[in-house]
C-alpha cells in the first residue's frame, strides 16, 4: 500500500495530469518539428555529400562527423547558453529544435547516403541512357527505391529524436520531463515522474515494435 | 552523312588503354554486330557512344552530327540513342508501363495519356501488352528484356545500342528477344549490337566488326567476316566460339 501511495498515487497523478499533458504536447511538437527538419536537412546534406563539387563534399563530411561526435546535451547548452554571447538569443524551443535537428540531420544524411549507395549502378546507367536529368534520376528512379531501404533506420532515428527531446528540460523548456519534475516538486511525491515515464513508454514502445516490423517486412521484400 | 561517326577513339582506364584509335562510320539504318573475345573493349566502345564512359579529348564521336561531349548537348545525344543492357536494368519500383512512360514524360514532357498510349503500343509491338500493369520482378527474363527494348524505343531513338542483350537469359528465352530485334532491324533504326549470337549476326547484320585488344581487327559483311575471315585473330576467335 505504502509503495502505491508513494510511487503511484492516483490523487497526485490526477492532479498533475494536466501539466503532464501540456508537457507531452510540447514534447511531441518539438519531436515532430525536429524529425521533419532533420529529414530535409539530412537529404540535402546526403545529396551534397555525394554529388556536389569536392570542397562542398568535404564540408558535408565534416558537418556529418562533427554532429555525430558531439554529445547532444553539450550542443544544446552551447546553443542556448553560449550563443547569446555573440548576440544570438534563441528561445528554449528554438534552441532545442536547432540542436536536435543538427544532430538528427547528420545521422539522417548517413542513412540516406547508405540508401542511395545501395542502389545498383545499372539504375543510374539506365536513367542516364534514357536522357533523364540528374534531378529526375534522383527523384523518379533512385530515391523511391532508396526510401524503401532507409525507412527502418529512419524510423529508428526518429525514436531517438523523440527520446532526446527530454534533454530540452535542461534549457527550461516545459516539455514532458520538465513538467513532471515540477509536478513532483509541487506534490512532494514522485508519482508524476512515473507518470511521465509511462507516457514516454506508451508512445515509444509501439514505434520500437514498428521498426522491428519494418525491418522484417523490407528485408523479406528484398529477398523476394 | 553517317548517323554515328567515331574518330580516333581512345579510352583509358587509368593507365590501361581499353580502346586504341577506333575509327567507325555507321550509316543510318545500318545494323552492326560487334563481336570479339572477353575484354576486347566491345562494351566500352558502345558505352562511349552515349557517353556512359568518358573518353580521351583527342577523340571525337558524333551522333547525327551532334558531338558527344559533356554538357548540354549530351541530353540531345542521349535522347537520340537508346540502350539495352545485359541485365535489363528495369526500374523495379515502376510497373512495366511506367518503365516505358518515364523518359518520354520527363525528357520530352509528353502528357501522361499520350505516353501511356505510346507505351501500350510499344508493349504490344514487343509482344507483352498484357503484362503492362505488372512489376518487372513478376516477368521472365525474356519478357523483362523486351520491356527494356520497349523502354528504349519510347524515346524514338535514331540509334539503338545493345550490350549482349541475350547473355543473361535462359536459353529458351533467347529466341523471343532476338525475334524482337530482328523485327526492329527492318525499321530504319540504326542498331549496334554487341553479341555472341553468331546466328543472329549472320542473319541480320549488315556489317560485322571483330574487335580484339581494344582495336577493330576486321570489319565487313557477315558472310565475309564470319564465313571467310582474313585475319588470323578473327579465325582463332571464330573457331574457339564455334567449337565450344
Ligand atoms: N571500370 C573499369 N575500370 C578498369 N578497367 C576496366 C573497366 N571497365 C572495363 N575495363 C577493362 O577494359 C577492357 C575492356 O572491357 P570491356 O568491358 O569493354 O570488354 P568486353 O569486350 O565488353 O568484354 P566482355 O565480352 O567480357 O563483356 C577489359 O580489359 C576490362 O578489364
Ligand atoms: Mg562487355
Amino acid at each position: 500500500m505504502d509503495v502505491f501511495d508513494t510511487f503511484l498515487n492516483m490523487a497526485v497523478l490526477k492532479r498533475s495530469l494536466p501539466m503532464l499533458l501540456d508537457g507531452l504536447w510540447l514534447t511531441l511538437q518539438l519531436g515532430a518539428a525536429s524529425i521533419v527538419a532533420g529529414l530535409v536537412l539530412g537529404l540535402v546534406v546526403a545529396l551534397l555529400r555525394l554529388y556536389a563539387v569536392a570542397p562542398v563534399r568535404i564540408l558535408m563530411r565534416i558537418y556529418i562527423d562533427i554532429f555525430r561526435s558531439i554529445p547532444l546535451l553539450v550542443l544544446l547548452i552551447v546553443v542556448y547558453y553560449a550563443l547569446p554571447f555573440v548576440g544570438l538569443r534563441l528561445t528554449a524551443f528554438v534552441s532545442a529544435m536547432t540542436a536536435l535537428t543538427l544532430v538528427s540531420g547528420a545521422y539522417t544524411a548517413e542513412i540516406f547516403r547508405a540508401g542511395i549507395e545501395a542502389i545498383p549502378n545499372g539504375q543510374f546507367e539506365a536513367s542516364a541512357a534514357l536522357g533523364l536529368s540528374h534531378r529526375h534520376t534522383m527523384f523518379d528512379v533512385i530515391l523511391p527505391q532508396a526510401v524503401r531501404i532507409v525507412i527502418p533506420p529512419l524510423t529508428n532515428n526518429s525514436i531517438n529524436v523523440v527520446k532526446d527531446t527530454a534533454l530540452a528540460s535542461v534549457v527550461a523548456m516545459p516539455d514532458l520531463l520538465k513538467q513532471a519534475t515540477q509536478a513532483q516538486a509541487l506534490a512532494a511525491n514522485p508519482t508524476p515522474l512515473i507518470g511521465a515515464a509511462l507516457i514516454y513508454l506508451a508512445f515509444l514502445w509501439p514505434l520500437v515494435l514498428l521498426v522491428s516490423y519494418l525491418e522484417r517486412h523490407f528485408n523479406s521484400g528484398r529477398r523476394r | 552523312m553517317s548517323t554515328v561517326s567515331i574518330r580516333a577513339l581512345n579510352k583509358f582506364y587509368g593507365t590501361f588503354q581499353a580502346l586504341r584509335g577506333i575509327d567507325l562510320e555507321i550509316a543510318k539504318g545500318e545494323v552492326v554486330c560487334v563481336i570479339g573475345p572477353s575484354g576486347s573493349g566491345k562494351s566500352t566502345l558502345i558505352r562511349c557512344i552515349n557517353r556512359l564512359e568518358e573518353f580521351s579529348r583527342d577523340s571525337a564521336i558524333l551522333v547525327d552530327g551532334i558531338p558527344v561531349v559533356a554538357g548540354r548537348s549530351l541530353a540531345k545525344v542521349r535522347a537520340e540513342v537508346g540502350m539495352v543492357f545485359q541485365n535489363f536494368n528495369l526500374f523495379p519500383h515502376l510497373t512495366v508501363r511506367e518503365n516505358v512512360m518515364l523518359a518520354p514524360r520527363r525528357v520530352r514532357g509528353t502528357s501522361r495519356a499520350e505516353a501511356a498510349n505510346h507505351a501500350n503500343a510499344l508493349l504490344a509491338r514487343v509482344g507483352i501488352a498484357e503484362q503492362a500493369d505488372k512489376y518487372p520482378e513478376k516477368l521472365s527474363g525474356g519478357q523483362q528484356q523486351r520491356v527494356a527494348i520497349a523502354r528504349a524505343l519510347a524515346m524514338e531513338p535514331q540509334v539503338l545500342l545493345f550490350d549482349e542483350p541475350t547473355s543473361a537469359l535462359d536459353p529458351e528465352m533467347v529466341g523471343e528477344v532476338l525475334d524482337v530485334m530482328k523485327a526492329l532491324a527492318g525499321t530504319g533504326v540504326t542498331m549496334i549490337v554487341v553479341t555472341h549470337e553468331m546466328g543472329f549476326a549472320r542473319q541480320v547484320a549488315d556489317r560485322v566488326i571483330f574487335m580484339d585488344g581494344g582495336e577493330v581487327i576486321e570489319t565487313g559483311p557477315p558472310e565475309q567476316v564470319l564465313g571467310a575471315p582474313r585475319e588470323q585473330r578473327t579465325q582463332n576467335f571464330l573457331s574457339a566460339v564455334l567449337n565450344h
